[in-house]
Formats: structure tokens, C-alpha cells, sequence
């Protein structure tokens, strides 16, 4: 089976599927486009090359240093020896500073750092909400976290990398040594050349557990009362919206990472989605059910919860997209300025309107802290992420209107859940673009990029 | 905290398996002919928990170079609980029917290179009258295919060979275990169309590690494959012969 995207829209004609294994090999010789795959977690095309070649570079995935920075604390704990913690508690020893740096191939996923080094105190300083995706994906897409408006975004974590490039070239890049290439590729989509290596941050944490906080609210303007204060107070905040109710309602969720000692409980084994079914039971009647009742679900409003349910509720279900059917759906995420609070309220009345619904609708707002890449997604303001099944002709012409809203906002569109932005709205979102054009590979392209460049 | 020497640690199944002994803290010796690639994986399995990581080049088809070898892991380990033997190739078969320096180049790795290891490593096993001894064969050597067979030939003559191996030790402490993995998603394996009967490199390397545990004789992994390998056994031979297997 050809491979596909997170989004598992109808597929597009395959690429032909190249391993990656070796950091120190060449590129292949090939007449055709080649582009980077990591582990299919975009869900659009930026992942997928029609007619060209894949480099499967989950193939790469081995940790190559770990150095952590002399501690920076006044009395560290003694330092016990390199316990190998039982499966059902992380004891945390902190022993060394408060940030590390970790060089890995471009293939390890994020859930392997953390399986090898949450045990040892250490976690990531930007997760997006899934675990599995590649240190490559993350820096071709700068993802983004929960803590944007403490942390930024992925690639600000980012020390410095090895590029590949289809002449033979080998680039380290940093913010010091190639830096403009450094910048081109965070957040490059892949289409600088392939990342073969990453230098990482990783941050102390003292235990695997967060203190959580919880609170319904009633409106955006409760929702940004509620944001600005947890900004100030909190490392994590997000929200999660019912977009199908009248005024928009949702949950808000702040959380910091728990002190030395807490013991959250480990989460179970993750549970698989069993089958595709043929027409999705995703549909607006069971989303409005199941968003009422997400809503009112007996929820504490503080607690001590283990990290891994909080970062990934989704990692639980594995293959979850499935249930969204054989036709596939479609991610809408968007960033508008700060000051256009106006657009968020617009765009989810034109939701609620077009009776179109979205199970995992997310609020968020992104702090100051200018993103490195020259296309990165992130800019200060809120960003709305929804996800719609395909129903054809009203899901687009919804998107439509979705993107005359963010475009007279000033605002723009996630490549990575983008499988159908029209191409001007991606060339006014992105004003470096046509600077980007002289770091794209010759050689290198993919669905996304034919059909933006246009 | 075991002790365990990996013979053609670069292996996609050798490197899988050694990544879930390093998880928990067991000490490595490695040995492989690439010594860049062998850095690498050693690098690695050192940060995900091995106790010790060393390593060693060899080109296993160099007899003269196994005591030494092995001299050196035990040295390096102070003693070794378990070795594994995964190097091996997968040669074309219809080059091989056209050059016997090619066949016999195919039993040297896959077949007497194996058998000259465990030689070594079996008499030391037995005068200590203790350590598992772990060779990677294949279900190709349960019998002889038009598709496959000198490779074939090469695994079923060490899973004779471990066999009888396995009935010397057992007078020991010492353990002889064959592993026969059938289709594992691996480098050797990159140019065959993949299908629901192949496995990942990790599935087998779990399997490994529970078998050497468990001290078992002989076992397909994954398991499945004792039941399609006892049809092909019984198939009879002139029905056999108008498969295309
Ligand atoms: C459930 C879920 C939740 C998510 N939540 C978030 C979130 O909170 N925040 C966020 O920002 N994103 C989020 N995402 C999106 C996801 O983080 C990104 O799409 C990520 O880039 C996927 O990484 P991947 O390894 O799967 O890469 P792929 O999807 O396979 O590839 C992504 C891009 O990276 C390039 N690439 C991959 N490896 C390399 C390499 N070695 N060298 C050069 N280029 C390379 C590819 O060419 C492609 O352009 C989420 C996705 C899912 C499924
Ligand atoms: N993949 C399968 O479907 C399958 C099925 C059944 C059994 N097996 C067996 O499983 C074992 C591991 O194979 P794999 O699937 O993991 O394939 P692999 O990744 O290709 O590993 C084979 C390894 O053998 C090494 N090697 C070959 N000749 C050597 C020599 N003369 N000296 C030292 N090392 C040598 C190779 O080293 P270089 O990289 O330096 O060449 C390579 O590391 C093999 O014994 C194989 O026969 C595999």
C-alpha cells in the first residue's frame, strides 16, 4: 500500500519509497523529485511526492551525544547511580543542570527521547500533540506546543543540524555557521535538502507529571480573560472548543510541570483503531453529542496527571484517523494576529453556520517570540485548529470562507494540515517566500510545493 | 546485568536486539567488518542504558581472526552470559546457479563462518558450563527451494550443525538455541514487494531476547511460521516440485 499522509485524503499517484538507513550515505541518483519523509504524521501533501521518490528516513534513528550542561542548581540531589527505572514509575534524579543537548538522526521519533530520557529527568522544550513524529518532520515544519508563549516554537531548541543536499553537499548549520540556511530550513518543509542530523535541547523536568487545571468557559472573551492570566502563570495553556454550540464553549487547560516527588499514574497501552470503516461515523449528530458531552464530563479542576495523556490524548487511540472513514478529512489550522480577535469569532460563526463540525477544535495563542525559520508557521496571535471529514463541495466552500476570514486578517495557514490552500493565500502568509526560492533544492520537491509554486 | 557478545551487530535484527538488551542495562561487545557504522550503533546503544559498549572489527568469513576475537569479549566483559550470530547475505540465487565461487562464498558466510564461531564459542560455553549461545538461521533452511536454496543450504547445514551442538551441551549448562525468522522488512531484504506475512526488524528482536530468556531450543519467529514450515516440510516431494515456491 502507497503511502499516505495523516489526513488520508483519497490518495494521489505513489512515490516510489526509497529507504534511508546510513547518515553517511549519498543521496540516490534518480531522474525524479526526491523529498523527505518522516513519519507521515503532516496531514496534507507537504509529506507526500507524486511521481517522485521518498526517503524513508525513519530508517535513521539513532542517538549520536548527550551532553548535559554542569548543573546550574545550588545543591543538587547525590547523584544515584543510572537506575533503570521499573515501567510503572519514573524516578527523576536530578544530577545534572538544567538543559542538555542531545544530537540525534533526523529519524528519531520525539516518543523515543522520551522513552529514553524522561526516566532520566530530561524532556522536550517544544512537543506538538503528538509523540510520534521525527526530529526531522518537527524542524521541516517548526512545530509548535502548548508552551509557545513561554518556549517559542521547535526550531528556537534547535542548535544545529546537518543538511544534505543533492550536489554532495554537506551543511552544519546553526546560528552561527550557515546561518541563512539554518533559517531556510527550520520550518523548510523539506525542501532545502535533507536534514541527516539534529542537536536538540532537551529541559530538566523534576518528575513525569503535570499539575493541571481546568475551567469551562462561555465566549472568546471569557476565553481570552482566562488566556492572559494563565500566559503569565502557566508554562501550558490551551483550549478546547465545542464549535457547534451557539457561543462558543469550551475547556481551558493550563498546566506546570509537577515538582520532585509527584507520582502520576503511568498511562495504560495504547488501544489501536481496528478498521476503516467505510463511511465514517464521524458525522454532525455524533460530533454535537460527542462534544456535549465532552463539555460536561465530570472534570477536576486541578490535579496531578501523568505528561504523556495530557501532550498526546490522541496517542492513545494509534491509527485514530481512521474513523473519519475511506474519504479522509481535512485539518484547517490558521494563526491570526494578536489584535484580530474579530476573525476568531467570524470564523466560528461561519462554522456553526455551515453545521460542518469538528471533533478536536484547539485555541491557542502564540507568544512574541519570532520563529527562525524563514517559513515557519508561528506568529504572535491566536490560532484556531479544526478538523472537518470530507463531505465534498460544503467542506470547501466552507474552507472558502475560512480563508477570505484569515486572509483579510493578515493572517495564515499551517503547511503541515494543509492539503488545499489556495496559492496566493500561502505567498501573503508567508512574505519571505520568495526569498525561500533560492534555498529550495534543485532536485528536491514535493505535492505541496507544485502546488503552491505554481 | 548480562554479558553479551553480538557477531554482525550492524544487522537491522542484531541492532533491533540490541537496542532492547542496552534498555536494560546489559553489557555489549559488538563485532561487525563497517567500523564507521559499528560507531555508530555503539554510540547509540551506549545512551539508551548498555552498562558497556565496545567494539570490534572483524569480517566474520576470517577464521584466523575468531580466538583473538573472542579473547578480547571476554576480556572486554569479563566473562560472556550470552552470544548472538546474526551476520549473513542474501545472495541472488540465479547468480549463484551461475558461479559456484559465488555459492561457495555463500556457504562460507552464511554456513562455515557460523559453524567455526559456535565451535569456538560452544567449547568455552561448556567449560564453564554456562552461556546461551543464539544463531540467527532461517526458515529458507527447513528445505531446499528452487528460489533460495544455497542460501538454504547454508542455513540448514548450521541448524544440523547447532542441532548437534545443542545435544553435546545439554551435558552442560551451556545452551544452544536456533532462531528462524521468516520475512523480516530489513536491508537484505529491500528489493522484495512486502506483504502481510513480513515482520519488523524490533518484532523478531523481542522475540530473541524472550527465547534466550527462556532458554528454548529452536523457535520461528514469528511464530506463525512453525506451522507453514511444517506444511512445506510435508509436502511430498513430487508435488513439491510443481510449486513455484
Ligand atoms: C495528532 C496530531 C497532533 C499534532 N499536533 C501538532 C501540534 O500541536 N503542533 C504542531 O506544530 N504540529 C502538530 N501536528 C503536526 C505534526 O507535528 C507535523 O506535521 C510534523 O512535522 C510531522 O512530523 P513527521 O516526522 O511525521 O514528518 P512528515 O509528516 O513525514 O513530514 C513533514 C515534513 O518534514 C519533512 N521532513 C521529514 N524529515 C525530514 C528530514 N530528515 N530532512 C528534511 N525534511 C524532512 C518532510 O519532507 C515534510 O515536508 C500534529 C499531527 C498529528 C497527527
Ligand atoms: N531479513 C530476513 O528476511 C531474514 C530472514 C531469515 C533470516 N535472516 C537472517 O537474519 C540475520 C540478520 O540479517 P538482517 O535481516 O538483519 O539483514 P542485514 O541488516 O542485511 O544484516 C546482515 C549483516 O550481516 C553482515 N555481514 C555480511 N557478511 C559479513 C561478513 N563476511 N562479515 C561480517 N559481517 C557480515 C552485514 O554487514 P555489512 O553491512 O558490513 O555488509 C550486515 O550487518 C542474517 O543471518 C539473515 O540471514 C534474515
Amino acid at each position: 500500500m502507497a503511502l499516505n499522509s495523516w489526513g488520508r485524503l483519497p490518495s494521489l499517484p505513489a512515490a516510489q519509497e526509497i529507504p534511508w538507513r546510513q547518515r553517511d550515505d549519498a543521496l540516490p541518483e534518480l531522474p525524479i523529485p526526491l523529498l523527505a519523509f518522516g513519519n507521515g504524521r503532516s496531514y496534507g501533501d507537504s509529506c507526500l511526492n507524486s511521481d517522485g521518490a521518498l526517503l524513508l528516513t525513519r530508517g535513521t534513528d539513532r542517538f549520536i551525544s548527550f551532553d548535559a550542561a554542569p548543573t546550574t542548581r545550588g545543591n543538587p540531589t547525590p547523584a544515584t547511580p543510572a537506575t533503570h527505572p521499573t515501567p510503572a514509575h519514573t524516578q527523576v534524579t536530578a544530577t545534572d543542570g538544567d538543559s542538555a543537548y542531545l544530537r540525534c538522526e533526523a529519524g528519531v521519533l520525539l516518543a523515543d527521547i522520551i522513552e529514553v530520557f524522561l526516566p532520566r529527568g530530561w524532556f522536550l522544550p517544544v512537543t506538538p500533540g503528538t509523540r510520534f513524529v521525527t526530529v526531522g518532520g518537527a524542524i521541516a515544519n517548526d512545530v509548535h506546543g502548548k508552551n509557545h508563549h513561554r518556549a517559542g516554537s521547535f526550531g528556537a531548541h534547535v542548535r544545529s543540524f546537518e543538511l544534505l543536499r543533492s550536489d554532495g553537499s554537506r551543511r552544519v548549520c546553526s546560528r552561527h555557521e550557515n546561518a541563512d540556511w539554518f533559517a531556510a530550513t527550520i520550518g523548510g518543509l523539506g525542501l532545502t535538502g535533507l536534514i541527516t542530523w539534529a542537536e536538540i535541547e532537551l529541559r530538566r523536568v523534576d518528575s513525569d507529571g503535570l499539575t493541571v487545571e481546568n475551567t469551562r468557559f462561555h465566549g472568546l472573551d471569557e476565553f481570552f480573560a482566562l488566556n492572559g492570566e494563565a500566559e503569565a502563570a502557566y508554562e501550558y495553556a490551551v483550549a478546547w472548543i465545542d464549535c457547534l454550540a451557539k457561543t462558543p464553549r469550551g475547556i481551558f487547560m493550563a498546566a506546570d510541570h509537577a515538582p520532585a516527588g509527584s507520582r502520576a499514574r503511568t498511562p495504560g497501552k495504547a488501544k489501536r483503531a481496528p478498521f476503516t470503516p467505510p463511511l465514517s461515523p464521524v458525522n454532525t449528530a455524533s460530533l454535537s453529542l460527542f462534544n456535549q458531552a465532552y463539555y460536561h464530563r465530570p472534570l477536576p479542576s486541578r490535579g496531578l496527571t501523568h505528561l504523556l495523556p495530557f501532550f498526546y490524548p490522541l496517542d492513545g487511540i494509534l491509527d485514530w484517523n481512521r474513523l473519519y472513514g475511506r474519504r479522509g478529512f481535512y485539518q484547517y489550522q490558521c494563526v491570526v494576529p494578536r489584535a484580530a480577535r474579530a476573525a476568531i469569532d467570524e470564523m466560528l460563526h461561519a462554522i456553526a453556520a455551515s453545521g460542518q463540525g469538528s471533533l478536536l477544535a484547539v485555541l491557542k495563542t502564540f507568544g512574541h517570540d519570532a520563529s527562525p525559520g524563514m517559513l515557519s508557521f508561528p506568529m504572535e496571535g491566536t490560532t484556531l485548529a479544526l478538523d472537518f471529514p470530507d463531505q465534498g463541495e460544503a467542506t470547501q466552500a466552507l474552507f472558502g470562507r475560512l480563508d477570505a476570514i484569515v486572509a483579510s486578517a493578515g493572517g495564515r495557514l499551517y503547511p503541515a494540515k494543509d492539503a488545499r490552500m489556495p496559492a496566493y493565500l500561502f505567498r501573503q502568509g508567508y512574505p519571505q517566500f520568495d526569498a525561500f526560492g533560492r534555498f529550495v533544492d534543485p532536485r528536491f520537491s514535493s505535492n505541496f510545493w507544485r502546488r503552491i509554486s505554481a | 546485568m548480562q554479558n553479551i557478545l553480538i557477531i554482525g551487530a550492524t544487522s537491522a535484527i542484531a541492532e533491533a536486539s540490541a537496542r532492547r538488551f542496552a534498555a536494560r542495562g546489559d553489557a555489549l561487545f559488538l563485532v561487525a567488518r563497517d567500523p564507521v557504522r559499528l560507531e555508530h550503533i555503539g554510540a547509540d546503544l551506549r545512551l539508551r542504558g548498555a552498562a558497556r559498549v565496545a567494539t570490534f572489527v572483524m569480517d566474520a568469513t576470517d577464521s584466523a581472526a575468531h580466538p583473538a576475537m573472542l579473547d578480547a569479549a571476554e576480556q572486554a566483559l569479563g566473562g560472556i552470559d550470552v552470544a548472538l550470530i546474526a551476520h549473513g547475505t542474501l545472495p541472488d540465487q540465479k547468480a549463484c546457479e551461475a558461479s559456484v565461487e559465488l555459492t561457495l562464498a555463500t556457504l562460507a558466510v552464511n554456513g562455515t563462518s557460523v559453524i567455526a564461531l559456535a565451535t569456538l564459542i560452544g567449547a568455552r560455553f561448556e567449560a564453564r558450563k554456562t552461556g546461551v549461545l543464539a544463531v540467527i538461521g532461517s526458515v529458507a533452511g527447513d528445505r531446499g527451494r528452487a528460489s533460495n536454496y544455497v542460501y538454504g543450504t547454508a542455513k540448514g547445514m548450521v541448524d544440523i550443525f547447532m542441532q548437534g551442538l545443542r545435544h553435546r551441551l545439554s551435558k552442560s549448562g551451556a545452551q544452544a538455541l536456533l532462531i528462524k525468522p521468516g520475512f523480516v522488512d530489513t536491508p537484505m531484504t529491500s528489493s522484495f514487494k512486502k506483504g502481510a506475512l513480513w515482520a519488523q526488524p524490533d518484532t523478531i528482536a523481542r522475540g530473541i531476547v524472550a527465547a534466550i530468556e527462556a532458554r528454548r531450543d529452536v523457535v520461528y519467529l514469528p511464530g506463525f511460521w512453525r506451522w507453514i514450515m511444517l506444511i512445506i516440510r510435508h509436502i511430498p516431494e513430487r508435488i513439491f516440485q510443481r510449486t513455484s515456491l
